[in-house]
């Protein structure tokens, strides 16, 4: 088998597996209380990784460059207004000027 | 439905124009063109796909680049955790309705209260995915005419997206706290730990929630 059938079959193996042990093991039931805020927690831990991750890493090197300047004016404007549309094309903007001077 | 479907309509348009990126890098590593396309529509993953991809443009096999990608998609363990308790069915039903999980649908799809709207969850991920497949085809036809993506600041889009739903999200001092820990935890981890686990391990931020208020 080539190395492209190998790679998307595993891949889609362990994705398909990743996605569905937590519905199989944590489904069918209510939660404890004690567990609910523990998955309340889980949506800010997890943003606030993903974007930290995709702003300030280059592969394993920790790094600032012009996205890291797009996405904080993207920030500011979404305090400022509340619009999540403005807040994206800013990020876009902003870093793709950078990248253009 | 409908509205996780129009919530999710800026992942849709970011998610076909990073797509159309793909295909070039697939390519190069010796990817048919079938195939590449082939790989959006099971794997469904970007960040997974790209470091895949990359790791075996970096002279790594088969085993390497599942590893690497396999990594990249553990965050998806304590999100379907999370989402497990709101699905309905039987645990093979379960496990098919936990395959709609993506980033941007899972934070649409929470309600805040620990609960999730699975409906939400599976209209926001239909536009996503079929910008995905659809943006990496169109990426395979148009081959090497296509210019940087990130010229134009599409890299910018997705960590932007993620802070307007943290802000979103995090309305009280307790979760604002949890965020900045889960991002210390990741950017902390970054430069030992393999691409991917900075996120999956950030969620332990959320164990704080097990301390009473």
């Amino acid at each position: 088998m080539s190395t492209q059938v190998v790679v998307i079959a595993g891949l889609t193996a362990t994705t398909v597996a990743i996605k569905a042990i937590g519905p199989v093991l944590a489904g069918g039931r209510e939660l404890p209380g004690w567990t609910r805020d523990v998955v309340v927690l889980l949506a800010p831990a997890l943003l606030a990784a993903l974007v930290v991750t995709q702003v300030f890493a280059d592969g394993d090197q920790l790094a600032v460059g012009p996205q890291t300047v797009g996405v904080a004016a993207a920030g500011g404007v979404m305090w400022r207004t509340g619009s999540v549309v403005l807040c994206v094309v800013t990020a876009a903007v902003v870093t793709a000027a950078l990248r253009a001077v | 439905m409908a509205a996780g479907a129009r919530a999710a309509i800026p992942l849709a348009i970011t998610a076909g124009l990073v797509a159309l990126s793909f295909p070039v890098l697939a390519t190069d590593v010796g990817f048919s063109p079938l195939a590449t396309v082939i790989m959006s529509a099971v794997v469904f993953a970007g960040s997974a796909q790209f470091t895949a991809v990359a790791v075996l443009a970096q002279g790594a096999g088969a085993g390497g680049a599942i590893v690497a990608g396999t990594f990249m998609n553990s965050r998806y363990l304590p999100m379907g955790i999370a989402l497990g308790p709101s699905l309905p069915g039987g645990p093979a039903k379960r496990a098919l309705q936990g395959q709609a999980v993506v980033d941007g649908s899972w934070a649409l799809a929470a309600h805040g209260d620990g609960t999730f709207d699975r409906w939400r969850l599976f209209g926001a991920t239909i536009p996503q995915f079929i910008a995905w497949v659809g943006g990496t085809a169109l990426g395979v036809a148009l081959g090497d005419r296509l210019s940087d993506p990130d010229a134009l600041g599409l890299d910018a889009i997705y960590p932007a997206y993620f802070l307007a739903l943290l802000m979103v999200e995090a309305r009280n001092g307790r979760s604002r706290g949890v965020a900045a820990a889960g991002a210390a935890i990741a950017l902390f981890l970054t430069p030992f730990a393999p691409a991917g686990l900075p996120v999956l391990l950030a969620s332990v931020a959320a164990l704080i929630g097990l301390v009473r208020r």
